[in-house]
């Protein structure tokens, strides 16, 4: 196995750590914020700027080391963040669905339209 | 020496995930409700996927980034099938 | 030519994804590529989606650029909650009127505000144009529907209509 350059493996640590510390602070963001509603914003920096650092990371250190352009880790940076608002709008409306069910007063209420028949209570 | 520099910070950045996948199962086993776990299983895979990206790194061989990518996937249709269902399966329509 | 080829941009992105994940260009991937990115898209045509014509690329390159480094900041501010020993105090719910129903363009415009930390789509109510965000640092709210109407939604009508 050939050596890395200098500035290679130094921007290849910067990357990684950086990246896991942002995710780690998002873990802990989810784990130390009060509401579901804060939580849900925590786990966007692991899938943001800390997957990215890990996944930029990965490619320099395959091509520094093969030779020749490894590009395909990008694939995992297009696929999270097509999926990831697709999971968290899904849970938000999840979540704000049970709540307005059980009559949660902090959640907002949903619009009313002449069309639609007014909530019942209790139901 | 540069090889050692890799080392080293893969080393901490392992470490790191490592804390934060435990942080997500700390939130998956306390809840307090259905969508707070849901919420840290979904980052759990993210994390897992993460994990593995670095381990395929230590080996030195790109096989394992098929497996991150199925990991991925199997993440966002689990948490996607799982919001449905907490969105119709228990509340009562 | 519009029946055969649906949509000729998926499956040629299609094609180019195959290419890097076989990590090889040879004249037999290339044309495997564009067979399964012609299957996939000759498929996805019975979804009947909108077609995606870009009208002005130069804003489209201003929007990324502007949405990379907005997702920085936001990562920062984001991080900087977490470390805090107080956490967030001023996270709330908030109405943004849109203007618009394109769904290329709601697609989009929830796609760029999820992704960034700190705020989250949350519901989208098609008759009045309500959307519902819930944002973690919300102090002013004036701000947010500026930054959401101003900075996104009408450079992605620039865009695409």
């Amino acid at each position: 196995m050939s050596d890395l350059p200098l500035w290679g493996s130094i921007a290849f640590a910067i990357l990684v750590i950086g990246g896991a510390t942002l995710t780690l602070l998002g873990c802990i963001g989810m784990l130390r914020f009060p509401s579901f509603y804060a939580r849900i914003h925590a786990p966007t920096l692991g899938t943001s700027f800390g997957m990215v650092g890990i996944v930029l990371a990965s490619a320099l250190y395959f091509t520094l080391i093969q030779g020749r352009p490894v590009l395909h880790e990008i694939l995992l940076v297009v696929f999270i963040i097509v999926t990831t608002p697709v999971t968290l709008m899904l849970l938000s409306r999840a979540a704000l669905h049970r709540d307005r069910s059980e009559g949660d007063e902090t959640v907002p209420l949903p619009n009313l339209h002449p069309k639609d028949p007014p909530p019942t209570p209790g139901e | 020496m540069t090889l050692a520099i890799v080392e080293y910070s893969l080393f901490l950045a392992q470490i790191l995930l490592g804390i934060a996948m435990l942080c997500t199962v700390w939130r998956m086993v306390s809840g307090p409700r259905a969508q707070d776990r849901v919420l840290a299983l979904d980052a759990f895979y993210v994390v897992g996927m993460l994990m593995l990206v670095t381990v395929s790194i230590r080996i030195g061989t790109s096989i394992f980034f098929e497996v991150a990518l199925v990991i991925g996937m199997l993440g966002f249709v689990s948490t996607v099938a799982l919001a449905k269902f907490l969105m119709r399966g228990e509340v009562i329509e | 030519m519009r029946r055969i080829f649906p949509h000729p941009v998926l499956m040629f992105g299609l094609a180019l994804l195959w290419l890097i994940l076989q990590q090889q260009i040879s004249a037999g991937q290339i044309v495997l590529g564009l067979l399964i990115g012609f299957g996939a898209s000759f498929i996805t045509a019975r979804l009947e989606l909108d077609g995606l014509i870009v009208r002005r690329p130069w804003v489209l390159l201003t929007l990324i650029v502007v949405v990379i480094i907005d997702i920085a900041r936001s990562n920062a501010a984001v991080a900087w909650l977490a470390m805090s020993p107080r956490g967030p105090q001023s996270a709330g719910f908030m109405h943004v009127p849109l203007t618009t129903r394109n769904r290329t363009i709601l697609a989009f415009l929830a796609m760029i505000i999820t992704a960034t930390p700190g705020t989250v789509w949350v519901e989208f109510d098609e008759e009045t144009g309500d959307l519902l965000v819930h944002v973690l640092d919300l102090i002013d709210v004036d701000e947010w529907v500026d930054i959401i109407t101003n900075r996104y939604e009408r450079r992605l009508i620039e865009i695409f209509e």
